[in-house]
């Protein structure tokens, strides 16, 4: 009765096939085609010529730079001060080990098939932070203490995002599903929590966390300034991911509260089983955009007087040793958080890509 | 919306007549003077009801007339401001502790199906045991397989919803909610979202359900399955419960004129 199942046809069609399809179809593809091609073509030479053939990588100092290319020995010979900022030479190694922890907990999640890669990510959210959090500034168990204000360069920009991002999500759910609760006073405190938040510019916050807060503090009690403004980014931030995640729990059609409260599943396991899984998978792509922005205004503690990476190479290229690096250094920086921030959006990509289950149809 | 209407569907007449297997004198369910308003709009006016463990009972009546809204009140979905709702001895009210201990006891099925999307066909079915139940793990595998052996579904166990038909999702929403070990089912238009020929693969299930002592309360327009599984027939119109028989005498021989013309409608095409 039933027909023999058949292959699917070959989709392959080679790749004089697909330039032809997708480069050469019609008239204004090929005049596009052309126009692009002409524009790589003239920029990519220069470029490449400035980034690797005329530059210069090894070397002394300043002399050893030709002047033609770029001076990428200026990077490698600050390189420390970038990463570590004024974190004592001695002590690195423990900055070193959370690089090398982070580079665990986060590396397998980009391996479709590292096995427990699950365990490696609850890890890098529970254990790591933890570890590094004696690690860092020490004076625990006979480490000896490194104050908050040597830290700097990309180790300083790191703890500012990742502490912000790990705080953000959990703070920011809270304040969505308290928004859209039944009770008026929680609802109302965190209706005012959000609009306050999200209508002040990240230095406003900044500046009111270094400047303002200690006024308001009891005698006695003060934070570091890093910690001060830890806080403040982190709140913040906890408003603009209230918002995203309040877009996904209002997603949520109705019938699935319904089918959760006919099986008898009380508020807080409807939440987290039903409706938060669901809401938080939607909005994924938001989620890590707010990530990104996050990681990138990280950079403005710069004027409450704190080194991350774009405050240390900022402070260097301003070095009479060094003229004419001023690129260099931005091109570094600009390098740098591209790479955190590509990683970010290829893995949002790979969840998405994991948790869809078909029901968009 | 389409009204299926399988009266003179062979298909579904020649199921057998299902056997009474359990069925004592107790009421589990009795609704007195209940009274339901949306804002100012009196969708509920004054119903009562008794049903008896075991029973099953359809409900009809034409579109708007309050049939979801009565037995969403059932199971607390929605709030009645007026008279009284008792499920298997507890009253509904607003006690949180007394609605879940009557949702535990009452299963419902929906018109769409509500599944949980994110979750496979089985851990649909093991959620609300594992969380609300706490049965141990094991247990729950091996009941929602059970289940879904019951509703001619056990190898889809591990697709997720989005993968399967609507007939075959409409099945697993009854393994869902009956792996709770319901004492009452509730459906609110099982097969009104379905494709013809998905129908009665999941009248078949509620029929063998039914046969199974179940006491079931279906909100439906399949006047074949009401002639076949139903103790009484209850016809709603405008908020008010209008006439209740058992369905030989509901549709051979209705004493009011508003189920009158409703049967004809219905009947016709
Ligand atoms: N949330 C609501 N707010 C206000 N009015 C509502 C609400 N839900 C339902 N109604 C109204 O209550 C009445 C009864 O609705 P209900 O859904 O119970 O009807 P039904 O008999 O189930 O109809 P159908 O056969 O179309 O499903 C309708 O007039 C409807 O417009
Ligand atoms: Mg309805």
């Amino acid at each position: 009765m039933s027909l023999p199942s058949e292959l699917p046809p070959r989709q392959d069609i080679g790749v004089i096939g697909w330039v032809r399809k997708n480069l050469f179809s019609t008239w204004y593809n090929i005049v596009l085609t052309l126009v692009a091609a002409y524009l790589v073509i003239t920029s990519a030479g220069p470029l490449l010529n400035w980034v690797i053939l005329e530059a210069t990588f090894t070397g002394e100092s300043a002399s050893d730079c030709s002047g033609e290319g770029a001076c990428w020995l200026f990077i490698g010979q600050r390189l420390n001060f970038f990463i570590y900022g004024f974190y004592p030479d001695a002590l690195q190694w423990r900055v070193d080990i959370m690089f090398g922890l982070l580079a665990v907990a986060f590396v397998p999640q980009f391996i479709e098939r590292f096995p427990r890669r699950k365990w490696f990510g609850i890890f890098g959210l529970t254990g790591l932070p933890l570890i590094g959090y004696i690690l860092i500034p020490g004076g625990w168990f006979g480490l000896e203490e490194v104050q908050s204000s040597r830290w700097g360069g990309l180790m300083l920009t790191l703890i500012l995002a990742y502490v912000g991002i790990l705080a953000a999500l959990p703070i920011g759910t809270i304040l969505a599903l308290g928004r859209r609760s039944d009770m008026p006073i929680i609802r109302g405190m965190c209706v005012v929590f959000i609009e306050v938040w999200r209508a002040v510019p990240l230095i406003t916050v900044l500046f009111m966390a270094s400047v303002m807060l200690p006024l308001f503090l009891p005698d006695g009690v003060n934070f570091e300034k890093l910690m001060r403004a830890l806080i403040g980014i982190t709140l913040w931030q906890s408003a603009y991911m209230a918002e995203v995640v309040r877009g996904g729990l209002q997603a949520i059609p109705k019938g699935q509260y319904e089918a959760a409260s006919a099986l008898g599943l009380g508020y807080w396991r409807k939440t987290g089983l039903v409706v938060l899984p669901q809401a938080l998978t939607l909005v994924i792509p938001g989620i890590v955009n707010t990530f990104i922005s996050l990681f990138k205004d990280t950079t403005l503690v710069l004027i409450i007087g704190l080194f991350d990476i774009l405050g240390a190479v900022q402070s260097t290229i301003t070095d009479p040793a060094w003229r004419n690096v001023t690129t260099e250094g931005y091109v570094f920086v600009a390098f740098c958080f591209w790479i955190f921030c590509f990683g970010m959006s290829r893995y949002s990509q790979n969840l998405e890509r994991k948790l869809d289950t078909g029901h968009k149809s | 919306m389409t009204e299926h209407n399988t009266a003179q569907n062979p298909e579904s007449a020649r199921t057998a007549p299902v056997e009474l297997t359990k069925r004592t004198d107790e009421t589990i369910i009795k609704v007195a003077d209940m009274h339901k308003w949306y804002g100012t709009f009196h969708v509920l006016k004054g119903l009562n009801l008794d049903v008896k463990e075991g029973e099953r009972i359809v409900i009809c009546g034409p579109s708007g007339s309050g049939k979801s809204t009565f037995i969403r009140c059932i199971n607390r979905l929605e709030e009645h401001q007026r008279g009284q709702i008792i499920v298997d001895g507890v009253e509904i009210t607003d006690d949180v502790k007394q609605i879940d201990t009557v949702r535990k006891e009452v299963g419902m099925v929906f018109q769409h199906f509500n599944l949980f999307p994110h979750l496979t066909v089985l851990e649909n079915c093991c959620l609300a045991p594992l969380w609300v139940r706490k049965v141990p793990k094991r247990e729950a595998l091996a009941t929602a397989m059970e289940y879904l052996d019951r509703v001619k579904i056990p190898e889809q166990a591990d697709k997720y919803p989005g993968q399967l038909s609507g007939g075959q999702q409409q099945r697993v929403a009854i393994a869902r909610a009956l792996c709770m070990k319901p004492k009452i089912m509730l459906f609110d238009e099982p097969t009104s979202a379905l494709d013809p020929e998905m129908i009665k693969e999941v009248l078949d299930v509620m029929i063998e359900l039914a046969g199974s002592g179940m006491t079931m309360i279906c909100v439906t327009h399949e006047m074949g399955f009401a002639k076949t599984v139903a103790d009484r027939v209850i016809f709603m119109d405008q908020g008010e419960i209008v006439e209740v028989a058992p369905p030989e005498e509901f549709f051979s021989n209705p004493k009011e004129a508003r189920t009158q013309q409703f049967l004809n409608q219905i009947l016709q095409h």
